[in-house]
């Protein structure tokens, strides 16, 4: 059962105000892929975990201040944009689903992913400092 | 940082490694840990050798892409555990 959107929609709206495309559908998460199939891409599975809101989104937030970031970042809200949640998840079946949860993807494939034990009990600074070493791997430019 | 849970533990909701004296290990989320054990929800075991891989392989599979909860529930007795520490801090 999808929770309440009323008890999301500032979840949601804490990324998508920062610049962080939502995207609720299988069928926009594939376009989104394929737009940035020569880029480095982004998504974060958003969460009602206390984590989400106490490391996981203003750690990711923060992370993206960064000189070197993914290129494009979107994100879809577990338990609500199945859709879009389901087939991020089809494309990594390896990793075992969690959330909130980031995967980094560079050519249109998964070259990262960041689960959710990893903003269990943190903070955002820590966060950042996870996910920019992620970046620095993944979407550094080479000049 | 905590939880909203105050009453259940520092590391309530915390994905946890559970070691074994039996040399094994649990990964799972922590619910409580009392006198009696380690209460764990979505969670997996594993023992020496099984799947062809070491604990130690394992464990460290776990804190690089998470586990799978193979198991939905554990109640793991006190006497049997030789640590709990955070799977993030895995070193």
């Amino acid at each position: 059962m999808p929770y309440p959107e009323e008890m999301i929609a500032s979840m949601r709206t804490e990324l998508t105000d920062n610049g962080v495309t939502e995207l609720r559908t299988e069928e926009a998460v594939k376009a989104w892929l394929e737009a940035n199939k020569d880029k480095t891409a982004m998504f974060v599975i958003n969460s009602v975990c206390g984590c989400a809101a106490g490391a996981a989104r203003p750690g990711i937030l923060l992370s993206l201040q960064g000189e070197v970031k993914p290129d494009t970042v979107a994100t879809g809200f577990a338990g609500n944009d199945t859709g879009a949640i389901n087939y991020v998840r089809s494309l990594a079946p390896q990793m075992p689903p969690s959330s909130p949860s980031v995967y980094l993807f560079k050519g249109g494939k998964p070259v990262s992913y960041v689960p959710r034990h990893v903003f269990e009990g943190g903070w955002p600074e820590g966060v950042a400092q996870h996910l920019q070493g992620e970046f620095a791997k993944h979407c550094a430019k080479v000049s | 940082m905590g939880t909203f849970h105050s009453d259940k533990g520092a590391l309530h909701g915390i994905t946890v490694i559970v070691r074994m004296k039996d040399g094994s290990a649990w990964v799972g989320r922590c619910d409580t840990v009392t006198d009696d054990g380690v209460f764990l929800n979505d969670c997996d075991h594993h023992t020496e050798g099984k799947d062809g891989r070491s604990v130690q392989e394992f464990l460290e599979a776990a804190k690089q892409w998470g586990h799978w909860p193979n198991i939905k529930h554990a109640e793991i007795p006190a006497g049997d555990v030789a640590e709990v520490l955070r799977l993030a801090s895995l070193p």
